[in-house]
């Protein structure tokens, strides 16, 4: 269907978008490969290091991504502009893909290094939590119809979700450290900083991209909505 | 005086909400059975030895305050969809804030009597030992009610408008619950456990805290979500 009120929607420009697309996973690839090449095996973990260079960055990606979300809807709250709820939506999925990346692989990787698949220490579970934030965030968005009213109510929980995470986080510190048991974390060597670095930066930038690819969508969508909004209403709304 | 006008406002909806539950009662029944129910299945989940039940019994009862009460939550605002009031409620003058205070005392009465029932049945089922100090369990017991209230009040408020609201208020409202919810049954624990190691005085400032950051966001954005 083709938007029956054009004026209203401007497609966003490719602009230069596809090229840092492009730059983001050459940039990835390499950095990928060199923090695998240039960082020794772990004394303790031997080679299982080596998904460290995925599972920070993975987890940055969460925090990133949900700060998008806070931000996003604030502003949508305060000017009510609904690029900035779309904006928030997109973040939030893209978010919630890397934060189930964090946890499988988190998990992926306690097994063999503390035998255990889970422990629930502050940050595991708050990362857990905020999953499931994320998790009914992007629900309470497909069970609401009224794009003004899901805007709305999705920035509500959204930033109410985001003042939760570091609340959970003290929480489940405190409760976990009254019955004591905390891992400590290793110190860490500049071999293995450079390639956590790198990857962070690489993943950032992939995560931008894979936001303003979701961004683009949700705009096309939106004006689906609308053109369909107006044929239902017998018309253009001028 | 604008505020006293609120505040009278907030009065009359919690009249009005409490006059509706206390002329049908099913409601409150209803409630409150499924609260001791899921009391005695939480009995047959941890078996029938009895210290693992008393070790258990502040999880237990928490849990059973809290399924039980999310279904008072959706239920404070169905009543006036049913009605189609709602629209009527937010057309009156003066601020809604007042409507969310009115929501929020009156699904507080109505969990704490729900409270009451659960904690009576659960101290004969899960053996528990009362404290010589028990008005201060009870105020524990307030707190955490007051934050379950507070968010359970506040996504009701979406939930219900929503489709798919009986699925949509417990994955909204449980995650958010969390530290209320550790809070409240840690102290609630060590205090049934006679308080040794001396922990639950901190808790409870941890869970009052939590109570006036939940509620001032929520009385904030409760205009934003009712309002559309």
């Amino acid at each position: 269907m083709s938007p029956a009120n054009p004026s209203t929607f401007d497609p966003p420009k490719a602009g230069l978008w596809p090229a840092l697309g492009w730059v983001a996973f050459l940039f990835f690839i390499f950095t990928q490969i060199y923090a695998v090449m240039t960082s020794p095996a772990d004394m303790m973990m031997g080679h299982l290091q080596k998904m460290w260079y995925v599972h920070v960055p993975a987890a940055w990606i969460t925090f990133f991504a949900f700060g998008i979300v806070l931000v996003a809807s604030l502003y949508f709250l305060w000017k009510e502009d609904e690029r900035a709820d779309l904006l928030a939506a997109s973040a939030a999925e893209v978010g919630s893909m890397f934060c189930g990346l964090t946890l499988v692989l988190g998990m992926l990787w306690g097994r063999p290094t503390w035998g255990v698949w889970w422990s629930w220490d502050a940050r595991l579970t708050s990362t857990l939590v905020l999953f499931l934030i994320f998790v009914g965030y992007l629900a309470l968005r497909s069970f609401v119809e009224d794009p003004q009213r899901r805007g709305q109510w999705s920035a509500a929980v959204g930033i109410l979700g985001a003042i939760n995470v570091p609340i959970v986080w003290m929480s489940v510190r405190w409760w976990r450290t009254l019955h004591q048991l905390q891992t400590n974390p290793k110190s860490l060597s500049p071999e293995y900083l450079r390639g956590i670095l790198l990857n962070v930066a690489a993943f950032t930038l992939l995560a931008i991209w894979f936001i303003q690819r979701r961004y683009v969508a949700a705009r096309y969508e939106r004006a689906a909505e609308h053109a369909s909004q107006a044929a239902a209403l017998g018309g253009t709304d001028e | 005086m604008a505020f006293r006008d609120d505040l009278r406002r907030t009065r009359a909806i919690v009249w009005k909400d409490l006059t509706t539950e206390r002329r049908s009662k099913a409601g409150f029944n209803s409630v409150a059975a499924l609260g001791v129910t899921i009391l005695v299945l939480f009995g047959f989940a941890l078996g029938p030895d009895t210290p693992a039940l008393r070790e258990a019994a502040a999880g237990a009862l928490w849990l059973a305050v809290l399924f039980a009460g999310v279904l008072a939550f959706n239920r404070s605002y169905q009543v006036e969809l049913d009605g189609g009031a709602l629209e009527a409620l937010l057309l009156y003058p003066g601020a809604r804030w007042a409507i969310f205070a009115g929501k929020l005392i009156a699904n507080l009465l109505f969990v704490t009597a729900m409270l009451v029932i659960v904690v009576a049945v659960g101290i004969v089922l899960f053996q528990v030992h009362v404290p010589a100090d028990w008005p201060a369990l009870l105020g524990i017991m307030m707190l955490g009610v007051v934050g379950i209230v507070a968010l359970g009040t506040f996504y009701a408020a979406m939930s219900s408008r929503s489709r798919a609201r009986e699925v949509l208020l417990p994955l909204l409202l449980y995650p958010m619950l969390i530290p209320v919810l550790l809070a409240s049954m840690t102290a609630t624990k060590a205090f049934l456990n006679g308080d040794l190691m001396h922990e639950a005085g901190a808790w409870v400032q941890m869970l009052s805290a939590f109570d006036v950051i939940f509620l001032v966001a929520t009385f904030l954005a409760f205009e934003y979500v009712i309002e559309v």
